[in-house]
């Protein structure tokens, strides 16, 4: 070495301003890189995880309570009419309608009282009887002293001169200014049920009862409308504190003010009868008011000891007859004095004595909101046509509500539990979200959903994980490496293959072949275990020259024809077996003999084909977990003398058990929220049956369908948001679950 | 297994004991596994290829018992076993001494005349099968296929061929000839139609909807002057002049077209004069040989690939889902690459790695497992109603309440879309930087480079095959993933691309085509269910074959990755 090596430095000069600004500059994009990247990717990151909240921002208006806010109050309009008989508003909850007790009918502006037309009761004397035909026709009846009818109705036309919206409140009377005369006595009592064909009426005086009908007949020349009355007198009922018809007019209800109700069938006016006796009421409780809910099915009876009853015929299979039926009640603790119903949900609110105002949902059996609002002196309550808005009169004058009431429909009971709807005849788990009439009770329970989710995967775990978990074993411990190098991308193309595929093959392949060849589906599960230990049998016994032709470790190669033969051979047999067993038809021997409802596109198709789609998932962890087993173990077990089967079942598969968990819990998650397959392999009906031969609706299959075609906002839109919620936690977590437990299992076996 | 060196023979029990029936039964599982996804990939690939061979015509005589006898002329379907009992109770009179009976589903075609395509008949009925060589198939615009004997072709309602002959004889080929011809002049004429309307008159559409929003926008801004409306009338006048001159020439296009009529015989000896302008293309295949077949093979290859749907998407081609695919794919790769490698590079590079980076890694890898379905919700719910709603506010005012991006689009398909992938990237690429040696990136630092620096110049280059093989797989899975793409965005039927020449030339917020959905939606919700089918397992085969291609290159890319970065691995 030599001693005089040059050691100087050589002569450069760094700090040239040239390479100070250069080297300030790679300074500057250091950090803008730092900065940029970090904003980047925290940005992305949050963007991901803004999902969860974004679903949760949607949900959380469902659980919200309702809100109501005094808006305004103001002096009775036209005070000196008497109090109301009846109170509500129009459409936009700007214009208020009440009719006085000397039955005057009188439109006020809501922002400020001022009486904006007022007609003048038409007939000389004050009303003796007031009813309301419903909240949606408007349509209102007065009874008077003298036997006379007066049925009235409440217009809005809205016009937009210069722009702005301008509401015109008028009064129509549909039958006449001057009423009709249906009675020689005093009428005390009234009901009236009109619709497009007939009006159906009933009136009680001091000591007689009658029901009258009109049939309406339009006549072609004038297109006038004639009527032409049915009249029949009724048993009067002391004490008859309401009456009241049924929406089809057919059924009328009298009850007296302890409760007891008398029900009539009076679909044929020549043939009235008696249907029923029931007591409606607690012995000491006082009848306050019974109406119908929307749609009016439903009777809805408040009493003095602050229970209000929901009511409906629930049809009996045994007679075929209907029978008015309790459903279910509320109570408070004050007794109620007023209710008002909800013109668009089924939907109600209770006035009660202390002046304090209850919304409630007749379907959730939800109280929304309670509320002090007035004092003792409050005596009437009436919504707005949106329920928006909720008119209170008491003795200073009304007062109007802002009611912030968005979802009382959704409540723990509606979504999970079991719930008894109109017209059904005991409590059920019904998901119906839509139906062609407006008032209709959307039926939104989720249990259907997850019970077909929960289904579907379970069907395709029954055929995933076996093959899944049996194969995986083979590859990764007893597989020659040669082959396994070619099995492993075959499964995994498999994982690649779209859902949409595999559900276009099993709804339009998989399903009419199945329904042929029923007979093969469930033969093959028992031919092909036994087929294949028979052949190994087999093989075990042949010369060794020709089982040394096929190295260790390549049998799958040899069951493939195997499996291939048997299974044409299953399918071939099908029609021998059905032939033989099932009088050449098993679809039939399964509905008509076993009594199972059929389905081609059922259960078993989506178990097959979903099944399809979870075994590579399952497949590649389970072989994953499997192969890193370290071979010191297994090595050491051979070495002792255990065989390999014994090294696999005592050493290796208790090693891998978290990991083959981990697998199945991912593939699980897999399952439950597939879409696609389900959609195409299934009819989509909502039902709870595990029945293999039926299909099922999944949660995920139902946000394809529904969330396009829901309004954005509602309550049906927030629920679609609540299941998608519930799949995004169910399978985060478990998929958590599972990568820990293998992030575990890698740390522990990582040493070895 | 081991007991295979010894040469005695074991016992049953003994067989049974060592473990190797188990063995076996796990062998089994593969090669059903096996079986299962080689069966349906063959499955696929000869549905979907058959779909386009020229299938013969048989003419035969068809008499079940207890109904009239009739001709038939069709092409087979497929052929099925059923069992007596069963046609039995469908009120066929079978004989007694059927067990098992074996049907064909025949396609009649002739829909407009018969009602409905397809028909089963029980082989054991059909005598006298023949294969005529003059009998032809027409494809059609409308009613699907046409089947039948060529009696004539007429020229403005005067006879120019014609023929009686069922045979191949002079007449009956020259008739055939001047078909041809026809067809072919009729085609020519009709690209003409076609690119007038769809382009031409399609662009003026366009300009006339744009002046219409300008002029409400001037409207809403109360800056509509008088001169701005003559301007924009001035423009209108121009666009509806050049409308009208198109119009003029289209009507005589139509009578052009119109001219030709041909004469055919169905196979209940009907007789019906159509329009040749209705044909797509007649061939006689009874008379084809193996590569006449193979050249219409080839044609109706190409004209799948290239060809725009017709009659609800049974017929025709799949170009536009290709190309809605291909584009939405594209603006998702644009996006997710960029963002899932900064993403990954903070997680793995400049994130302290705690436990927060810890959880925040495990909630990105679990993402990816969380259901496509829930995506496709939440870019429904926040893109497309949130967001969407909120830029036309902004910015589209005028088109309002017709919404512009406050609905499905393709914008918010691939920005869905990325959402969902995005994870995978992030996967993959953390994976490929943390396969990098630490020393190479000391050695980097070493030499006086900053931290970025030796990130783009050292780290990314190396890591740059786990990243394509990241985006390769997000591409793969958002090519087939279907369910969100349902909420966000996809038709069955787009009247246009969203590329094409009008300005702004990529339309982000047009609705689109997608090979997924319309496999989805022709086999589901087509009301000819039977008649789609083939198309619907040709377009299947086509979205494997891509989505196979696309796996195959990560699979390659990764091997050759790991083979490329053996030797730093110490």
């Amino acid at each position: 070495m030599s001693t005089k090596t040059d050691l100087r430095v050589p002569e450069l000069d760094f700090d040239t301003p040239a390479l100070k600004r250069h080297r300030r500059i790679r300074g500057l994009k250091d950090r803008g890189a730092t900065m940029g990247i970090a904003v980047g990717g925290s940005s992305v990151i949050l963007a991901v995880l803004l999902i969860c909240f974004y679903l949760l921002y949607e949900v959380a208006p469902l659980f919200q309570g309702a809100t109501i806010d005094k808006a305004r109050s103001f002096a009775l309009p036209a005070g000196e009419a008497g109090k109301s008989l009846y109170l509500t508003s129009e459409e936009q909850a700007e214009v208020g309608f009440r009719v006085a007790e000397n039955g005057d009918m009188i439109f006020f502006d809501l922002a400020n009282g001022d009486v904006m037309n007022r007609v003048v009761n038409p007939h000389s004397s004050v009303p003796t009887a007031f009813a309301v035909e419903s909240d949606t026709s408007h349509e209102i009846a007065f009874g008077y002293e003298d036997g006379r009818i007066l049925v009235a109705k409440h217009v809005y036309k809205i016009t937009y001169p210069n722009g702005e919206r301008l509401i015109t409140p008028s009064i129509e009377f549909p039958y006449g200014e001057e009423g009709v005369q249906v009675a020689d006595y005093p009428i005390r009592n009234i009901t009236m049920r009109d619709s497009s064909d007939r009006m159906t009426l009933a009136i009680m005086g001091d000591q007689q009862a009658d029901v009258i009908r009109f049939t309406k007949d339009v006549n072609f020349i004038t297109e006038e409308v004639e009527l032409t009355e049915e009249r029949q007198s009724l048993p009067f009922v002391a004490d008859t504190q309401a009456l009241l018809l049924s929406g089809d007019q057919r059924y009328l209800y009298m009850v007296t003010s302890t409760g007891d109700l008398s029900e009539f069938d009076v679909r044929d006016m020549d043939d009235i009868t008696l249907k029923a006796e029931l007591d409606l009421l607690a012995d000491d409780a006082k009848l306050v008011s019974i109406s119908y809910l929307l749609g009016q099915s439903s009777l809805m009876v408040a009493d003095t000891s602050g229970r209000v009853s929901q009511w409906f015929n629930v049809r009996d299979d045994a007679t075929n007859e209907e029978i008015l039926t309790f459903i279910r009640d509320v109570k408070q603790p004050n007794g109620i004095t007023g209710v008002a119903m909800e013109h668009r949900r089924k939907g109600f609110a209770t006035l009660d004595e202390k002046g304090s105002v209850a919304i409630y949902n007749s379907t959730s059996s939800r109280q929304v909101i309670d509320e002090v609002v007035s004092d003792g002196s409050a005596r009437m309550i009436g919504f707005s046509p949106r329920a928006n808005g909720l008119l209170l009169e008491d003795s200073k004058g009304i007062h109007f509500f802002d009611v912030d009431n968005e979802h009382p429909e959704v409540s723990w009971t509606s979504l999970w539990g079991e719930v008894w709807y109109e017209g059904y005849q005991e409590p059920t788990y019904t998901w119906q979200s839509s139906a062609a009439n407006n008032d209709f009770e959307p039926k939104y329970s989720l249990m259907p959903l997850a019970f077909g989710t929960i289904k579907a995967a379970f069907y395709a775990m029954l055929m995933a994980v076996p093959l899944a978990i049996c194969g995986a074993i083979y590859t990764a411990y007893f597989m020659a490496p040669g082959l396994r190098r070619k099995v492993k991308p075959v499964i995994e193309l498999m994982e690649a293959l779209p859902t949409v595929i595999l559900g276009f093959l099993a709804g339009l392949f998989f399903a009419p072949f199945l329904e042929e060849n029923l007979a093969a589906a469930f033969s093959i599960l028992v031919v092909l275990p036994i087929g294949i230990l028979l052949f190994a049998f087999i093989w075990s016994r042949m010369p060794q020259n020709i089982r040394w032709l096929v190295p260790e470790g390549w049998q799958p190669m040899l069951l493939i024809p195997v499996v291939v033969v048997l299974g044409w051979f299953c399918v071939a047999m099908s029609p021998v077996i059905e032939l033989n067993f099932f009088d050449g038809n098993i679809r039939g021997f399964i509905t008509n003999d076993l009594g199972i409802t059929f389905d081609q596109r059922n259960a078993l198709v989506v178990g097959f084909a979903m099944g399809f789609a979870v075994i590579p998932t399952i497949f590649s962890i389970t072989e994953d977990a499997i192969f890193s087993v370290p071979k010191a173990l297994t090595q050491g077990s051979l070495a002792l003398g255990a065989t390999y089967w014994q090294t696999m079942v005592r050493v290796v598969l208790p090693t891998a058990s978290p990991g083959i968990f981990s697998a199945v819990m991912i593939g699980m998650g897999r399952a439950v929220g597939e879409t696609m397959i389900v959609l195409m392999a299934t009819g989509n009906t909502p039902i709870m049956d595990f029945n293999i031969f039926e299909g099922m609706r999944t949660l995920a299959a139902n946000l394809a369908v529904e969330v396009p075609e829901s309004e954005v906002g509602s309550s049906h839109y927030r629920i679609l948001f609540l299941a998608a919620f519930v799949l995004f936690i169910f399978t985060f977590v478990v998929n958590t679950i599972a990568e820990s437990v293998r992030q575990h299992l890698r740390k522990k076996y990582g040493s070895l | 297994m081991s007991k295979e060196l010894k040469l005695k023979k074991q016992t049953v029990s003994e067989w049974m004991k060592s473990g190797d029936p188990w063995v076996w039964l796990n062998a089994g599982a593969v090669a059903i596994c096996v079986i299962m996804v080689i069966g349906l990939l063959l499955l696929i690939a000869v549905r979907g290829l058959g779909h386009f061979w020229p299938a013969d015509i048989v003419e035969a005589r068809y008499e079940m018992p207890g109904t009239p006898a009739y001709n038939l002329v069709a092409e087979r379907v497929e052929t099925a076993e059923v069992s007596a009992a069963q046609l039995r109770e469908a009120g066929i009179q079978v004989e007694d001494h059927h067990d098992m009976m074996s049907r064909t589903l025949m396609k009649t075609g002739n829909r407009d005349v018969y009602g409905s395509d397809f028909r089963w008949v029980i082989d054991e009925y059909l005598t006298d099968l023949r294969r005529p060589e003059m009998l032809f198939a027409a494809e059609r615009y409308e009613w699907g296929n046409l089947y039948g004997y060529l009696l004539a072709v007429k020229e403005d309602g005067k006879v120019v061929a014609e023929t009686s002959d069922k045979e191949p004889t002079a007449s009956a080929l020259a008739t055939w000839e001047a078909f041809q011809q026809r067809i072919d002049r009729a085609l020519a004429i009709h690209d003409d139609i076609y690119e007038i309307e769809k382009h031409e008159i399609g662009s003026i559409n366009y300009a006339l909807e744009r002046i219409r929003l300008k002029q409400r926008g001037y409207e809403l801004r109360n800056e509509l002057t008088p001169a701005h409306l003559a301007d924009l009338n001035a423009e209108r006048a121009q666009y509806d002049a050049e409308y009208k001159q198109l119009q003029q020439r289209l009507i005589e296009l139509y009578k052009e077209i119109n001219r030709d009529t041909f004469v055919v015989e169905a196979m209940d000896g009907s007789v019906h004069e159509m329009q040749v302008a209705k044909i797509v293309r007649a061939y006689r295949p009874n008379s084809m040989g193996v590569f006449a077949k193979l050249g219409h093979y080839g044609s109706k290859v190409v004209e799948f690939l290239t060809a725009e749907p017709r009659e609800a998407n049974t017929e025709g081609g799949v170009f536009p889902a290709i190309f809605g695919t291909i584009m939405m794919v594209l603006l998702m790769t644009i996006l997710v690459t960029p963002f899932g490698v900064v993403a990954a590079v903070y997680l793995r590079e400049y994130a302290s790695q705690g436990w927060f980076t810890r959880i925040i890694r495990i909630a990105v890898n679990n993402l990816a497992g969380v259901p496509s379905i829930v995506y496709g919700v939440f870019g429904l719910g926040f893109f497309v109603y949130f967001l969407g709603s909120g830029i036309d506010q902004a910015f589209f005012p005028e088109a309002l309440p017709s919404p512009t991006f406050g609905t499905g689009g393709l914008m918010w398909a691939s920005i869905t879309l990325a959402l969902l992938t995005v994870p995978v990237v992030i996967v993959a690429t953390e994976e490929g930087l943390a396969r990098i040696p630490r020393n190479v990136r000391e050695g980097s630092l070493a030499l006086g480079a900053t931290k970025a620096e030796t990130l783009w110049r050292v780290v990314l280059p190396m890591a740059s095959p786990a990243i394509m093989t990241g985006v390769i797989l997000a591409v793969a899975r958002a090519a087939g993933e279907v369910a969100p793409l349902m909420l966000v965005g996809v038709v069955k039927l787009a009247p246009s691309l969203p590329l094409d020449g009008n300005y702004p030339f990529l339309h982000l917020d047009q609705k689109f085509m997608h090979l997924g959905f319309h496999i989805y939606d022709v086999g589901f919700q087509s009301p000819n269910v039977e008649a789609a089918r083939p198309l619907v397992y040709a377009t299947a085969l086509l979205l494997v074959i891509v989505i196979a291609l696309l796996n195959l290159a990560a699979v390659t890319i990764r091997n050759h990755l790991r083979e490329k970065y053996k030797s730093l691995e110490m």
